[in-house]
C-alpha cells in the first residue's frame, strides 16, 4: 500500500517535471510562415529583458511577446530588420543585444580574456626561464669528479667481486 | 615574503571584485533614454477615458512618470511611499497605468488611495515600449523640457526620493 502510494507520487513528480520543462520556443502563429521566420530569427538575436538569460525568441514573458508582436507588425510594415534593432535599442539599449557589438564599453568583454591568458603566458614564460636558471649544469669540481670516480670505481668492485 | 604577498594581493582583488557584483544589480540595466527627450504618448485618461493625456500638456513643469499596474506586486510596496511623496507636494506625480484593465486599475486606486495627479491607460503596453518599460515600477523624472532626468526602475525608495530626486527637482526647477 505504502509503496504504491510512493510509486504513484513518484509518477507524479516526474511527470510534472516533465510537464514544468520550459516549452522550446514559442510556436509561430500560422498566419503566414515566411514573415514568422523572420520574427523568429530576429528575435534569437534579441535579449528578454524580464528573464534575461533568455532570448526574446525563448522567453515567454509578457514583454518578450508584445516585443515580438512589436517586431511583427514593424516587418509586416516593411521596415528592415536594421531599423528595428535600431527601434529597440533607443528604447532598451544594447543591452538588448544578445550579441554584444564591438564597442568601447564591450572592450573589457571582448578582449578582456586575451589580455589574461597573454598575461597568463608571460608571467609561465618568466616563470619557465627562471626555473631553468636554477637548474644549469653546474661543472664539476676537481674535488667532485675525484670523489665521484671513486664511487664508480667502488661499486664496479663491488659488482665483479 | 613576495611569495605571499601576490597572491593575498589577488585574493584581495577577487574579493573586491565578488563584492561589487554582489552589490550590483543586474536587472537594473541603464536606459538609454537619460537625457533624451521623453517619448510623445497621447492616451485615455483612466478616470475619464473621453479626456486624453500627453506628455507636451507638462511642458514648463517638472514632473514624475510612474508606470503601475495592479497587477504589479512591487507597485503595491511602493504605493503608500507615493502616496507621501504626492503629499508632500514636491512635484506632481501622473501614473502610466500599464497593460491593466480599467475597473481592476480603478479598484486598486479606490482601495488604496490615489498618488497621481491622473492616470493615463495604456492598454496594450505601447508607450511602454516606448519608455522601455520592462518591469513595473519604473518611474521617470522629466524635466521642463519634456527630457528625462532620470529613471528608477523598481520602486522609488525613500532613499532614491530624498537623496536623487528631491535634488534633482530643485536644481532643475530653479
Amino acid at each position: 500500500m505504502q509503496l504504491a502510494k510512493r510509486i504513484v507520487l513518484l509518477i507524479t513528480v516526474l511527470f510534472g517535471a516533465w510537464v514544468c520543462m520550459p516549452a522550446k520556443e514559442a510556436q509561430p502563429s500560422a498566419a503566414d510562415p515566411v514573415l514568422e521566420e523572420r520574427v523568429m530569427k530576429l528575435s534569437r538575436e534579441l535579449r528578454c529583458l524580464v528573464c534575461q538569460n533568455e532570448t526574446l525568441a525563448d522567453s515567454r514573458a509578457d514583454l518578450a511577446e508584445d516585443l515580438r508582436t512589436q517586431i511583427r507588425e514593424q516587418m509586416k510594415a516593411g521596415k528592415s530588420d536594421k531599423e528595428i534593432i535600431n527601434y529597440l535599442t533607443t528604447r532598451y539599449g544594447k543591452f538588448i543585444l544578445y550579441n554584444p557589438p564591438v564597442d568601447p564599453t564591450t572592450y573589457m568583454l571582448w578582449f578582456g580574456p586575451f589580455v589574461l591568458l597573454l598575461g597568463g603566458l608571460l608571467l609561465l614564460f618568466r616563470y619557465v626561464k627562471q626555473r631553468s636558471g636554477l637548474i644549469a649544469e653546474a661543472p664539476l669540481s676537481a674535488e667532485e669528479r675525484r670523489q665521484a670516480e671513486a664511487l664508480l670505481a667502488s661499486e664496479n668492485g663491488k659488482e665483479t667481486s | 615574503m613576495t611569495r605571499f604577498a601576490i597572491p593575498l594581493v589577488l585574493f584581495i582583488l577577487l574579493v573586491a571584485f565578488l563584492a561589487i557584483g554582489l552589490r550590483h544589480d543586474p536587472h537594473e540595466v541603464p536606459s538609454p533614454l537619460i537625457d533624451k527627450p521623453a517619448p510623445a504618448f497621447q492616451l485615455a485618461q483612466l478616470r475619464d477615458p473621453s479626456q486624453t493625456f500627453s506628455a507636451a500638456d507638462m511642458r514648463g513643469k517638472v514632473w514624475l512618470l510612474n508606470v503601475w499596474a495592479s497587477w504589479c506586486v512591487t507597485c503595491r510596496e511602493e504605493h503608500p511611499l507615493l502616496l507621501q511623496y504626492a503629499r508632500s507636494g514636491a512635484l506632481p506625480i501622473y501614473g502610466l497605468n500599464y497593460k491593466d484593465k480599467r475597473e481592476d486599475a480603478l479598484s486598486w486606486l479606490g482601495e488604496l488611495g490615489d498618488p497621481y495627479v491622473l492616470s493615463v491607460s495604456d492598454n496594450d503596453g505601447r508607450v511602454g515600449i516606448d519608455y522601455g518599460v520592462y518591469g513595473a515600477p519604473e518611474t521617470y523624472l522629466i524635466d521642463r523640457n519634456g527630457v528625462i532626468r532620470f529613471k528608477q526602475i523598481g520602486p522609488v525608495t525613500p532613499d532614491i526620493w530624498q537623496n536623487t530626486i528631491l535634488p534633482l527637482t530643485n536644481q532643475l526647477n530653479k
